[in-house]
């Protein structure tokens, strides 16, 4: 196929990792793709004070939802920066091309994507939980839940951001898509982080959180791969 | 052991002519089947204890909710099978399916509104099997999004394929619902190996009915497939054979 094969492949982890590497230079060399989900989030956050009621008991009733629904439309709004430039630049075809596992490529990719959006925003949403009059001893269990909904919710966006490449309308479609399958994390992740407030154990609804990551984890990248070599007929 | 009726399946030629044999077939028992089932529970059935004749919805209620799930489930074979071996008559079957699965859905939410208003008090609750019902509807929904947003044909049957079997994980969440969540939502009524938690007398008029329209979307869909197969293949010379002008 092509004639100047490597005789030595770069062992897939390893290509991952340069993969993650890669993106997160890119990123911190042009930061919008890192500020504007968090803005996002910061905005969407402060329009429940401003059309439910800024008193403090109902907005700490409604805390956990708010910040779940501001995180989720964050994230889902990050996720049109995850193949967009590399498809349109070419540097998936070369992925593609390379004769390493696509796959493992896709995963350092969503890896780093959630390193560049999905930490941000678990970072930021204790910060605006307390705004919303949540409990700072909260902080540690909000920042845990978002950290791994996030996750888990990288990579299933992965598979509708693949999808949607050579699609018209992507970004509408993109939420279509995804938001019917992210509706487990929603509910598990809003209710940890309702108990976390609530000052009780939160371990329960964070370990399906954990199988939602598991079972994500391993078998998005093979669809998200399957679907970018769609996207490259 | 010939497989040569199989493989004949992944030609468009012949899946249109057997579409066509087996069209008034279908039709003709689902619509018996259906007018009997539901004679038989809307007039022979007793009423119910507890809901007095509200109960009779469920001859059209549980038979499209089955029917939103087992299409889903159908839909997303036939686009495994068209994904794996590229077998354009099985993404045609799959693309066939989708509206007919959400227009069961939409009927499914529907009769369970009414039937809500008078039993529950309300038209819609925030139930985890309300709710996953209509995410399969939006999984209905997303897919057809999917597949026309894409000019070209063989990437939209590709990508929406991917999308269907992605999706097969929200049918095990819509059947468990109602087990793992406290749901208002009632558990199943019909048992493959348990014992059913329906009465003889109401259960024979469910069980034909089911059968009624499950055959009524096997006929539905050899309908939606031939005109799918006709739109594919409509530079093709045998489609001069098979319509007249």
């Amino acid at each position: 196929m092509i004639a100047t094969l490597p005789t030595e492949m770069t062992p897939p982890l390893r290509a991952a990792r340069l993969v993650i590497a890669r993106d997160l230079m890119l990123a911190f060399r042009r930061p919008d793709q890192l500020v504007q989900p968090l803005a996002f989030f910061v905005m969407v956050t402060a329009l429940f004070p401003l059309s439910i009621s800024p008193e403090r008991a109902t907005l700490r009733a409604v805390a956990p939802g708010v910040l779940w629904v501001a995180a989720l439309l964050a994230a889902l709004l990050a996720l049109d920066f995850l193949f967009r430039d590399d498809a349109q630049d070419g540097t998936l075809e070369q992925f593609a091309l390379s004769g390493q596992s696509l796959t493992w490529l896709l995963l350092g990719k969503t890896g780093a994507h959630w390193l560049l959006t999905g930490v941000p925003l678990s970072v930021m949403a204790p910060l605006m939980g307390y705004t919303l009059g949540v409990p700072v001893s909260a902080s540690v269990g909000i920042m845990l839940t978002v950290a791994l909904g996030s996750l888990a919710l990288s990579f299933i966006g992965s598979i509708g951001a693949a999808l949607t490449l050579g699609a018209r309308r992507g970004g509408v479609l993109l939420s279509i898509l995804i938001l019917p399958l992210a509706v487990p994390i929603l509910i598990f992740g809003s209710r940890a982080t309702e108990l976390a407030i609530r000052g009780e154990a939160y371990l329960a609804p964070m370990e399906l959180l954990g199988a939602i990551v598991v079972l994500s984890f391993t078998l998005a990248p093979l669809a998200a791969a399957a679907a970018v070599r769609i996207s490259l007929e | 052991m010939t497989w040569t009726w199989f493989h004949r399946l992944g030609s468009p030629p012949y899946v249109y002519r057997l579409a066509e044999r087996l069209t008034p077939w279908f039709a003709w028992s689902a619509a018996i089947l259906i007018l009997a089932g539901l004679y038989d529970g809307l007039v022979l059935a007793p009423p119910d204890y507890q809901q007095g004749d509200g109960f009779r919805i469920i001859y059209v209620h549980v038979p499209t909710a089955w029917l939103s799930q087992m299409i889903y489930v159908w839909m997303a074979v036939a686009a495994a099978v068209g994904l794996i071996w590229r077998i354009k008559v099985a993404h045609s079957v799959a693309a066939a399916c989708a509206p007919i699965g959400a227009s069961f859905t939409a009927v499914a939410l529907g009769t369970g509104m009414l039937w809500g208003k008078p039993m529950w008090g309300a038209y819609w609750v925030w139930d985890v099997r309300l709710t996953t019902e209509l995410l399969t509807l939006f999984l209905y929904l997303g897919y057809m999004g999917l597949r026309a947003s894409f000019d070209d044909l063989q990437r939209a049957d590709r990508a929406s394929a991917v999308l269907a079997v992605v999706g097969v994980v929200n049918v095990p969440i819509v059947k468990y619902s109602v087990v793992w969540w406290n749901s208002l939502h009632q558990g199943s009524s019909l048992s493959l190996t348990g014992k059913d938690t329906i009465a003889t007398p109401m259960l024979i008029p469910l069980l034909v009915s089911m059968l009624g329209f499950t055959l009524y979307f096997g006929a539905v869909l050899l309908v939606r497939l031939r005109a799918e197969v006709l739109r594919r293949e409509r530079a093709a010379s045998w489609i001069s054979e098979v319509v007249r002008p």
